[in-house]
């Protein structure tokens, strides 16, 4: 169970969050949708421990970062896995070491175990002899996917997507939402995704949210969601110009 | 004006205040290292090495072109004065060619090249990361960017440097003694028996000491500009520009109080 409440976040003059609150619940996926460019990564980074709030507090299963020690908060890291939007693999490593970077930091495991694993969670998703290459060889979609492969090779409880279709083609955005779901059904954990693609929203969230202007506007089961009266709510899920939505 | 200089003046104090922080988190990085050796080891020995590979042995030839040069022109210089201006006391050639490369030209010109060469390349590497947000990426997975990327470049910089100036002073005061020998026609063992009668060991350790500490200053101030890159491209293209202007900067200033603080010791 994470607990998000009253988060503020300010970048210079341009104040991005004005007091959050989000339940995310465990076992399920929580998508949270919301303009580009309205805080939704943002929201996020906090959640991850990656930005600090200015104000408000996040709680994981009851406790925030500021209570762990430092043993602690390192094994509260790893329990945490965040899909990157380009990724975010290392340059300087192959997809290989991408994949097993934290095993092989925590871990004692062989280079044999470790290439094992590695092959093991590309499968996952849905990639094969791969592993030494560079990950400056591999297209958009595939450097996702090994993304995907190395936040979920700790077995994390807890999965964070922020814009996982971002920037791919209708059919490999239909695949990356198979690829939540498998994985969620896999892995049992609770996840967060944060997107703008309605399809990938409804196929995979449990529950969704809306941020806008800085706040939840509406939240609540999937479809639930999708009859809600609400039209800033009813414009985003239509997509459409004209509303109550401002472009930014 | 005045607002200009002291908007200037703020600005230049709260960017040293950063860069002492960041100097404070890094050296505390780097005792956690060292106080556990073999974890240390063991979880980074690669970039270690790596490091190691990039900052000292591939830095080896620019740094030895650079010194061997020096030393010829430095030769020559004083060969055309000591000849022609001073009625020809061209015995002393040892002595004016190593006195000023094993105090200040080795040390300082290595650090200056090898800042231009490292201090450029790790500020656009970490640079080029944090817009890619693979520091992000490092922190999800419980590795401490500052200690993962940080520590193994000011380690390197430190031990290498000093090797490299050594191997300039050497070469350098090679490439005195082949102009004045081949080109200025003074006897090798004059030459070379004119350098310890001015030159001691206290000038090559002074000479040594500052590489060592223009090796920090090169892996702080590389890497302070790396981790606070934003911006795209043209953020790792302006980080990279501050890190060499900066640190060569220190370095020639720090080069004074340095040499000013060796003159106190008895």
């Amino acid at each position: 169970m994470i607990e998000v409440r009253g988060i503020h976040k300010t970048f210079g003059r341009l104040q991005v969050l004005k007091g959050v609150d989000l339940d995310v619940r465990s076992g399920q996926t929580q998508v949270i949708l919301g303009q580009s460019g309205g805080g939704k990564s943002v929201l996020l980074k906090v959640i991850a421990g990656l930005l600090d709030a200015d104000e408000g507090r996040v709680r994981i299963e009851g406790r925030t970062r500021a209570e762990l020690g430092p043993e602690e908060s390192e094994s509260a890291a790893l329990r945490f896995a965040y899909l990157f939007q380009g990724a975010a693999l290392f340059d300087s490593l192959t997809v290989g070491e991408n994949v097993t970077f934290a095993l092989r930091r925590f871990t004692r495991k062989s280079h044999a175990e470790l290439r094992d694993i590695a092959e093991e969670r590309l499968n996952w998703v849905g990639l094969k002899d791969v592993q030494d290459k560079k990950p400056a060889e591999l297209s958009g979609g595939m450097r996702k996917r090994v993304g995907l492969a190395r936040a979920i090779a700790m077995d994390p409880a807890y999965v964070l997507y922020d814009e996982p279709t971002t920037g791919l083609d209708p059919i490999s955005s239909d695949a990356v939402a198979d690829l939540i779901l498998s994985l969620q059904a896999r892995l049992k954990n609770t996840s967060i995704v944060v997107t703008h693609d309605m399809a990938l929203a409804f196929k995979v969230g449990d529950r969704l949210s809306l941020l806008y202007q800085g706040r939840m506007r509406a939240e609540g089961p999937r479809e639930e969601f999708r009859r809600m009266d609400d039209p800033v709510v009813q414009q985003f899920i239509h997509g459409r110009a004209d509303g109550p939505i401002q472009f930014l | 004006m005045t607002a200009a200089f002291a908007r200037w003046a703020t600005e230049v104090l709260e960017e040293s205040g950063h860069l002492f922080d960041f100097a404070g988190e890094l050296a505390r990085e780097t005792g956690r290292f060292l106080a556990s050796p073999r974890r240390s080891l063991r979880l980074d020995a690669r970039p270690l090495l790596a490091q190691f590979e990039q900052i000292g042995a591939l830095s080896v030839p620019v740094v030895l072109t650079t010194a061997l040069f020096t030393g010829m022109v430095l030769a020559l210089q004083a060969g055309l004065t000591l000849e022609l201006k001073l009625n020809g006391i061209t015995q002393f050639m040892g002595r004016t060619v190593a006195l000023p490369f094993l105090r200040e030209l080795g040390p300082v010109l290595t650090g200056l090249i090898v800042t231009g060469r490292i201090g450029s390349a790790i500020a656009a590497e970490i640079g080029t990361m944090a817009v890619t947000e693979q520091i992000d990426a490092l922190k999800t997975l419980a590795t401490p960017p500052v200690r993962y990327l940080g520590v193994p470049r000011l380690l390197a910089c430190l031990l290498m440097m000093p090797a490299l100036a050594a191997l300039a002073d050497v070469v350098g005061l090679a490439g005195g003694w082949a102009v004045s020998s081949l080109a200025l026609g003074l006897p090798s063992n004059v030459y070379w028996g004119d350098i310890p009668a001015m030159v001691g060991a206290g000038d090559v350790a002074t000479g040594l000491a500052k590489s060592v500490v223009f090796g920090g200053i090169i892996a702080v101030v590389a890497c302070y500009q790396g981790f606070k890159t934003t911006g795209g491209a043209e953020g790792v293209g302006q980080s990279t520009t501050r890190a060499v202007v900066w640190a060569s900067i220190l370095i020639l200033v720090s080069d004074y109080f340095l040499t000013a603080f060796f003159a106190l010791l008895p």
